[in-house]
């Protein structure tokens, strides 16, 4: 079975050719898109129950598919990597892949360009597939700009729209950014360590280099950009709110559950190298609660469901980061499966809402759906109890851990675990206030769920029961990662306050958007309340700066150029050339006096320099 | 014997060309497209049966060496090695692209036409084979003045300015060319009392006392010119601009890379000390055209000299890892220059045969074609993710390997260098924004690729697949002949 | 006989070219610039004629007669363009005729 691997990500890839070249009917193109995802996630799932039923210490699993390039000392293999590690992702990617591309079929049911979308899809889960499956930090690479690719394809799916392209075009060149340092990175650890195979390099990285060295700390710091800008965190976040752009399916399954997750596999998959750099690895902890709060406020005030699910995505990717930087590894990737679980859950109810309200996304002009929507509402209510880690959901057991850990890292754990504890409290107000405004109050519309059919409900009724139960599922990452020397273990007034953050922040988002809706209002009347809220509302002010800081002079600097100027020299070169040819030509007057003159005085020069040759030359 | 008939098909080919067209006895496109294939497969059967000899320790699949001028040591060496095969593999794929993107455009004596254009590809193929200096020389003017006729007479609205300037960089920086040449042989001769044009004579010669680094220099901007590095690009958005669809091609997929394999051949090989003095140097103006070339590329709404503007980008990363010398920026060179003859030459036939649509370049009048052109939208969409370096496809394995073999050489630079990995896709998506996404400002129906099109560019798809997923028989091909750069 | 000196002779010589090519630098009418022309044919032979005589050799005259017979045809040549200038332009002025322009 596990000889099977390399058809996990084939057939998917297959899917996409099939639909790509063949302009296939709908029903097949569903068929085709839905199967070839569906047949990995089987083969997943036999792989898996082999995997696991191998004795611990052999659990690893390498398969060479050809050589892909050699240069000199470099060379890159077409080879794919079992560990625990990636079949935790392959799970995820094909599992939910699968639920979310059965979603799909009833989502898109109506769209003209539906064999385009499901072969977008099938790509990406391939290249999503290869990204984790991945030997060497090449093969890596291509996976990582590959689900790129498919996340510009698919958030400018709706191509008509200006805007669209716009913010598929953001999200590629922002993460590009990320790339491109990442690139460096791998220049950097090839040079060093002179080779890319992730397994080697990390044992070689270990032997050569000391812990808080300069080598391993640059290194880790460039893989790091690029993991920040695929999982959008701070400073390369601005991207991901703007992708919800695409359809709705889209950010369910590459901008909350999969893709954006890649840079948390990134860096738990290159973990040693990231110990020899504790500089970084406390950076990452840093950005991941200025990511989790900074998100976390901005979540607040947005009227978009979508946008508000977006920056809660952002929100969660920080505790994953915060994990991984106070060295909680396993907690990072069992955060990771979980919120896969519950925020596909999240996105696919809001999909199902965005249906039923007829393509309309202001949480706003929505309003009593709880009647009227009924499986929307207990998915959003599921979903949201998970996302804000009430206990016994799936999102308690693993944000718990993240949190335990966080309070006794021992370089100021207490204040990172005290800001990550505010960004519950705050995942608690923006979670019920979404819930409480889209599904209480006054009704303010027609909806009803009869244009939504089993294939959209299935999925949802699955992922509820993940995102409930998924906390108890043992994530097989024991000897992926070293163990934690001290077990994270919160007790008395810090447990206390861990477990109780997110029901204060129901509470006042009861109280503010149910209760008591003329509070908020009241508040957001106020001077300073009216700041705030824009202030939040613009995402912190990031895209502005960026605006003005790089793109304006950008943009300034390309307009003026457009006429390249060092062309301008060349002109400069021939207008001299016609200016001389100018001068030349004025003496062509025509007249033959002239000529004659010109002789005349020709001659009386050349007799004059032969005579007085001497005092000339000599 | 082989290596002359090479080249003399085509002359050949180009004269029936014409013939044909005067009698109306046949149609000069077929009588090229014949030409090429019998080119290609003599080229082909000869590969598979060729074998090697070793001349100044360096493998040769086949040379020929007749006395031409004796008087001044002139040669008539011709000889063939992988990186010239692969040229010469390049050099008659994309003349039969080029002869298949004309198909329909060229209306005015298409006999005179194709004539231009065999003659041309043949004037490259004897680039790639020539070593002797003169011979060189020879093959570098001949392929320079079809092109100007191809451009001068079947450009488009500037065509005369634009043939005009080629033609002055091409033949400026020949003469330079020249002169380094020919005092090349006269220091040679001064030192070993040998005259000789000889590539094989001269590849060894101990130079002391001579202003080497000048002639260095001599050779190098020539060959710079023609790849073109800025700040020597001016020519080239003109030329492609105003060049008909298969003259872009032509320019942009071959043409250029006669200036990356005269560095490759000539200028390293010859002055292998001098150029490591310079390799600095050359790598930061292979900086600049990266970053230069992008930039200026994103600024223009002219389609065609958007696409010229990125190659000035792309060959940036050639000059990078001609200099970085080691074998994965030697390789990641020769595979840029590969894989950017795929994606430009695509890219300009696309552009020709939009204009030929719309009759406009300008890419503020188009847009939504997606709607009515999905095939085409489908393969531009393809040959734009291969120019960004998107891994899988042949241009990122040239960019990677320059870059990883230049970073060895030269961490700062290519860090910089680095940067046009994100210029690349601003500009790149902003075809595909302009021309296939959005609303159309004037509502129009582009008609679709026709499938002479689809077939033209399915060739080229499968061949950018193919040296994005497995270039190892390339680079293998490529391989020996790098490693005397390597010292 | 008296000799003149050789120095004198060429002096008269310099002079009466200098007077021709004056007149065919500054004369508008084409008549004058043939007979200045003629001048400076003279002028050269003048120039012949003195060195022969300084050094006894016929050479100086027999150049002499080739540059009359020269002068001659050019006057016959040169008067039949200016009858088919005057008939064509209806005037001997050379400037108004001028039409050589590059």
């Amino acid at each position: 079975m596990l000889n099977l691997l390399w058809l996990v990500p084939t057939f998917p890839l297959a899917g996409f050719l099939l639909l790509a070249l063949c302009g296939l009917p709908k029903r097949l193109a569903a068929w085709v898109g839905v199967g070839s995802v569906g047949i990995a996630a089987l083969l997943t799932l036999g792989i898996a129950v082999e995997f696991l039923g191998m004795p611990a210490s052999e659990q690893v699993f390498r398969q060479t598919l050809w050589q892909w390039m050699s240069s000199g000392d470099f060379t890159a293999t077409f080879a794919l990597y079992l560990d625990p590690l990636a079949l935790v992702m392959m799970c995820i990617i094909t599992g939910i892949g699968f639920l979310i591309h059965l979603y799909s079929v009833g989502y898109m049911d109506e769209d003209p360009a539906f064999s385009r979308f499901f072969a977008y899809m099938n790509l990406f889960v391939a290249a999503m597939l290869v990204l984790v499956l991945g030997d060497n930090l090449v093969l890596l690479y291509l996976g990582w700009e590959g689900v790129g690719l498919c996340s510009y394809l698919l958030i400018g799916f709706w191509y008509d729209s200006p805007e669209n392209g716009y913010a598929a075009r953001k999200a590629f060149i922002v993460t590009r950014i990320g790339d491109t340092s990442m690139a460096i990175g791998l220049f950097l650890l090839f040079m060093h360590l002179g080779t890319l195979d992730i397994q080697q390099l990390m044992q070689s990285a270990g032997d050569n280099w000391a812990q808080g060295s300069l080598l391993p700390t640059l290194a880790a710091a460039l893989l790091l950009g690029g993991a920040l800008g695929k999982s959008a965190q701070l400073p390369l976040q601005t991207w991901l709110p703007d992708a919800m752009a695409g359809p709705t399916p889209i950010s369910a399954l590459i901008h909350a559950a999969t893709m954006v997750t890649a840079g948390v596999y990134l860096i738990a998959r290159t973990h040693e190298l990231f110990m020899l750099a504790p500089e970084v690895l406390f950076v990452v902890a840093v950005i991941g609660v200025l990511t989790l709060l900074i998100s976390g406020f901005t979540a607040l005030v947005q009227t978009d469901i979508k946008r508000i699910l977006a920056f809660s995505t952002m929100s969660q990717l920080g505790y994953m980061f915060l994990a991984l930087g106070v060295g909680a590894w396993s907690a990072a990737i069992f955060h990771l499966m979980t919120h896969a679980f519950f925020k596909a859950l999240l996105f696919l109810a809001s999909g199902a809402v965005i249906i039923c309200m007829h393509h309309e996304q202001d949480i706003f002009k929505m309003g009593g759906l709880r009647k009227r929507l009924p499986v929307s509402f207990w998915s959003f209510v599921i979903g949201g109890l998970a996302l804000a880690a009430l206990p016994l959901t799936s999102g308690y057991y693993s944000k718990h851990e993240i949190l335990g850990a966080t309070h006794v890292f021992a370089r100021s754990g207490d204040t990172l675990w005290a800001v990550a504890v505010l960004g519950a409290l705050i995942t608690g107000i923006y979670t019920s206030r979404l819930i409480f405004v889209v599904f209480f109050g006054a009704d303010k519309t027609h909806a009803d769920e009869s244009s939504i059919g089993l294939n959209i409900k299935l999925p949802l009724i699955i992922l509820c029961v993940l995102s409930l139960f998924g906390g108890l599922i043992h994530v097989p990452l024991d000897r992926v990662f070293p163990l934690q020397q001290v077990l994270p273990h919160l007790a008395g007034t810090a447990n206390a306050l861990t477990i109780a953050a997110p029901f204060v922040g129901i509470l006042i988002a009861y109280l503010f958007f149910y209760g008591k809706p003329e509070l908020s209002e009241k508040v957001a009347a106020n001077s300073l309340g009216k700041m705030l809220q824009r202030f939040w509302f613009s995402g912190w002010g990031f895209d502005w700066l960026y605006q003005k800081l790089l793109v304006n002079p950008l943009m300034w600097l390309v307009r003026a150029n457009k006429k390249d100027v060092v062309d301008s020299f060349y002109h400069l070169i021939a207008w001299l050339i016609r200016l001389l040819h100018r001068l030349l030509s004025m003496s062509q007057t025509g007249r033959v006096q002239w000529y004659a003159a010109g002789i005349a005085l020709g001659v009386v020069v050349i007799v004059g320099l032969g005579v007085w040759r001497q005092h000339l030359w000599f | 014997m082989v290596l002359v008939w090479l080249i003399l098909i085509l002359f050949l080919g180009g004269i029936l060309a014409w013939l044909a067209d005067r009698t109306r006895l046949a149609d000069p496109r077929w009588i090229a497209i014949a030409t090429i294939l019998i080119d290609l497969l003599v080229l082909i059967s000869f590969s598979l049966s060729s074998s090697s000899v070793t001349i100044a320790g360096q493998e040769w699949w086949a040379t020929l060496d007749l006395p031409w001028i004796p008087r001044f040591g002139i040669h008539f060496i011709l000889a063939m090695d992988g990186l010239a095969f692969l040229m010469l593999l390049l050099t008659l794929f994309l003349g039969l692209i080029a002869v298949l993107s004309s198909w329909t455009e060229i209306k005015k004596s298409s006999g005179f036409f194709h004539f231009n254009l065999l003659w041309t590809l043949a004037g490259v193929a004897g680039v790639f084979t020539a070593l002797d200096l003169f011979l060189f020389f020879f093959f570098w003017e001949v392929m320079l003045i079809p092109m100007y006729f191809i451009i001068a007479v079947w450009g488009h609205e500037n065509r005369t300015y634009a043939a005009i300037k080629f033609f002055i960089f091409t033949q400026a920086s020949g003469l330079l060319m020249l002169l380094a040449m020919v005092a090349l042989v006269y220091f040679n001769y001064q030192q070993s009392g040998q005259l000789s044009f000889s590539y094989f004579d001269l590849l060894g010669a101990n130079l002391s006392g001579a202003p080497v680094f000048w002639l260095m220099l001599g050779f190098f901007i020539a060959f710079v010119v023609k790849l073109p590095g800025v700040p020597l690009h001016t020519w080239l958005p003109d030329a492609h601009t105003q060049a008909p669809t298969a003259g872009s091609v032509i320019l942009a997929g071959i043409l250029l890379k006669t200036g990356a394999y005269g560095l490759i051949r000539f200028c390293v090989p010859l002055f292998p000390e001098e150029s490591v003095i310079f390799a600095p140097t050359a790598m930061t103006l292979g900086v600049i055209s990266i970053i230069y070339g992008a930039l200026v590329a994103f600024a223009q709404t002219d389609i065609k000299r958007l696409i010229a503007y990125t190659s000035i980008s792309h060959m940036g990363f050639v000059l990078l890892g001609v200099y970085a010398f080691n074998s994965q920026g030697y390789q990641g060179a020769v595979m840029t220059m590969l894989a950017h003859g795929m994606t430009s030459a695509a890219l300009f036939a696309f552009a020709g045969s939009v204009q030929q649509r719309i009759h406009t370049r300008d890419m503020r009048e188009m847009g939504g074609f997606w709607g009515s052109a999905p095939k085409m939208g489908a393969i531009v969409m393809f040959f734009s993710i291969a120019a960004l370096g998107m891994p899988g496809l042949a241009n990122f394995i040239g960019e990677f390997l320059v870059l990883l073999g230049a970073f060895k050489a030269n961490s700062w630079i290519t860090v910089v260098a680095a940067l046009g990995l994100i210029l690349a896709p601003i500009y790149s998506l902003v075809v595909i924004q302009r021309i296939f996404h959005g609303k159309p400002l004037v509502p129009r129906d582009i008609s679709d690729f026709s499938s002479r099109e689809v077939l033209m560019m399915g060739m080229m798809m499968l061949i950018t697949i193919g040296l994005g997923l497995y270039p190892q028989p390339v680079m293998e091909t490529v391989g020996l002949v790098l490693q005397m750069g390597v010292s | 006989m008296i000799s003149i000196p050789v120095e004198h002779g060429l002096l008269l010589a310099t002079i009466l070219f200098c007077l021709g090519l004056l007149g065919v630098l500054v004369r508008r009418n084409i008549i004058f610039v043939l007979m200045s022309m003629e001048i400076m044919f003279n002028a050269v032979g003048l120039a012949f004629i003195t060195g022969g005589s300084r050094w006894q050799q016929a050479d100086g005259q027999v150049m002499f007669m080739l540059v009359l017979t020269l002068a001659a045809a050019e006057v016959a040549v040169g008067l039949a363009l200016v009858l088919q200038l005057y008939k064509k332009f209806k005037t001997v002025d050379i400037d108004v005729v001028s039409d050589m322009k590059g």
